[in-house]
């Protein structure tokens, strides 16, 4: 059994926040990350980001993912386990660990879950088929490797992750040949979608994908249009020739570990799906285990990193660990939040925060 | 089909890995996983649904969903998107041969 202050499991942006916070206090800390490298979905986001200098705001994802890891350089009270996978965690916080072919047990006297998302499916008929793929699927491909996915994309949803990865697929020079939104109006941020009116993107509005048509893989797909209440218009189908089809419907977060040990999950649709009950340090309804990131709630990796920071410097409070100015920092981390999180386009996430104890205005 | 010109990005697509599938001789680029390798090689087709064996592509290319999962070096159901390809590996799929439909 290996003994740890912190145990982080997952290795994007709110997970490497919450571990230099630890780190600078002197915890003994451990992150586990499934992946061969740190920076979760940062490292494939080639946009510039918004909001605020604070968050790194006009700077690449892939060169915050870099920032986050080198603050991590130099600490010899930090361990990092890459391509190791977390596969449980039980109410006294003993993790199991797989890594090279070997189970390891640890001691944890608290743990962070930052596990992230997971992509959200879509029905309709053959919807399994070869050459259907998740939008993250599509920018790793891309943006990683450097793999046109297809000659020509369909995407379906419109919100910041679908705008943003057609506008990056087109980039990568390949052509969208339709933009697909249930919906009467386009779900991400104007400028996005202005981008791609711009460069000549069919966004179809009120208009879903019925059925996709190939054999071993993709040839085409229907779309059909919706009416108010969201039903098929009869004999308005359409079959539009592609060999891709990239799904960005949302996501959900990763919910299996805290689900495992016993915490107290709610289902939260404005969040996504199953989040952990929190008190308002952030702490699960099991004692020292924190949760932060898109996994208590779908948002931007922005707020995902100011979470993280706050998580850990609640694991730094509770296991009596100091930081210099502790109190000022916390108030000024959770000012940093409520700042992302106003208008109308965070309206969704105050509502649903609300509903799992988060207090925060 | 690999990206060759990026208005942001950079790929290095110098070093190649040499690999088989399914007994064919292929290559890809250091850096790259099985799962991308593949891709790049033109297989769409990675693995079967477990009760009806329909055919079953990349889907999340994040060790999520398990549409990519293969046998390499004898060792069954690798997550190939999560797997560094290695000079020489032997990667076979899990595609049933005999289907009833």
């Amino acid at each position: 059994m290996i003994n740890r202050d912190l145990v982080i499991v997952g290795g994007g942006p709110a997970g490497l926040s919450a571990a230099k916070i630890a780190i600078d206090a002197g915890m003994k800390v451990t992150i586990v990350e499934r992946f061969n490298q740190l920076g979760g979905q940062l490292i494939k986001q080639t946009h510039k980001f918004f909001g605020s200098q604070l968050q790194y705001a006009k700077t690449r994802g892939f060169d915050i993912a870099n920032i986050l890891i080198d603050d991590l350089a130099g600490y010899d009270n930090l361990e990092i386990l890459l391509d190791a996978t977390c596969v449980a965690m039980y109410p006294d916080k003993v993790l199991t660990i797989y890594q090279n072919n070997k189970y390891m047990k640890y001691k944890a006297k608290s743990v962070i879950i930052a596990t992230g998302a997971s992509e959200k499916f879509l029905a309709f008929e053959n919807n399994d088929l070869p050459g259907i793929y998740g939008a993250g699927a599509v920018q790793t491909l891309m943006n990683i490797y450097g793999i046109k996915p297809g000659k020509e994309v369909v995407m379906i949803g419109s919100g910041n992750i679908g705008l943003i990865v057609s506008y990056q697929l087109i980039q990568a020079g390949v052509k969208v040949k339709a933009l697909v939104e249930a919906a009467s109006k386009v779900g991400g941020y104007l400028v996005h979608a202005a981008k791609l009116k711009r460069l000549g993107v069919d966004i179809l509005l009120n208009t879903t994908v019925k059925k996709a048509i190939g054999k071993e893989k993709l040839e085409k797909v229907v779309t059909v249009k919706l009416d108010d209440n969201w039903q098929e218009i009869a004999n308005t189908e359409k079959e539009i020739k592609t060999d891709a089809l990239c799904i960005s419907v949302g996501l959900s977060p990763l919910h299996q570990l805290m689900s495992m040990a016993g915490a107290k999950m709610l289902d939260v649709s404005e969040l996504g799906g199953y989040v952990p009950k929190k008190s308002c340090d952030y702490e699960t309804t099991i004692p020292n285990v924190y949760a932060c990131g898109d996994v208590t709630g779908i948002e931007e990796a922005s707020s995902a990193m100011v979470e993280g920071k706050i998580t850990g410097l609640m694991a730094v409070k509770h296991l009596g660990f100091k930081l210099d100015n502790m109190e000022k920092l916390e108030a000024d981390l959770n000012d940093q939040l409520c700042i992302l999180r106003q208008g109308p386009c965070g309206e969704k996430i105050r509502c649903g925060l609300k509903k799992v104890g988060e207090i925060y205005d | 089909m690999r990206i060759n010109e990026h208005p942001i990005i950079d790929f290095d697509h110098s070093k190649k890995i040499h690999f088989t599938y399914n007994g064919k001789s292929m290559f890809g680029y250091e850096g790259d996983t099985i799962a991308a390798a593949l891709f790049d090689n033109g297989i769409r087709y990675f693995s079967d649904s477990v009760i009806y064996k329909r055919p079953r592509g990349l889907y999340c290319a994040i060790g999520n969903c398990g549409s990519c999962n293969m046998q390499v070096n004898g060792e069954d159901n690798v997550k190939t998107c999560m797997t560094l390809l290695e000079e020489n590996m032997e990667v076979i799929s899990e595609i049933s041969e005999d289907k009833d439909d």
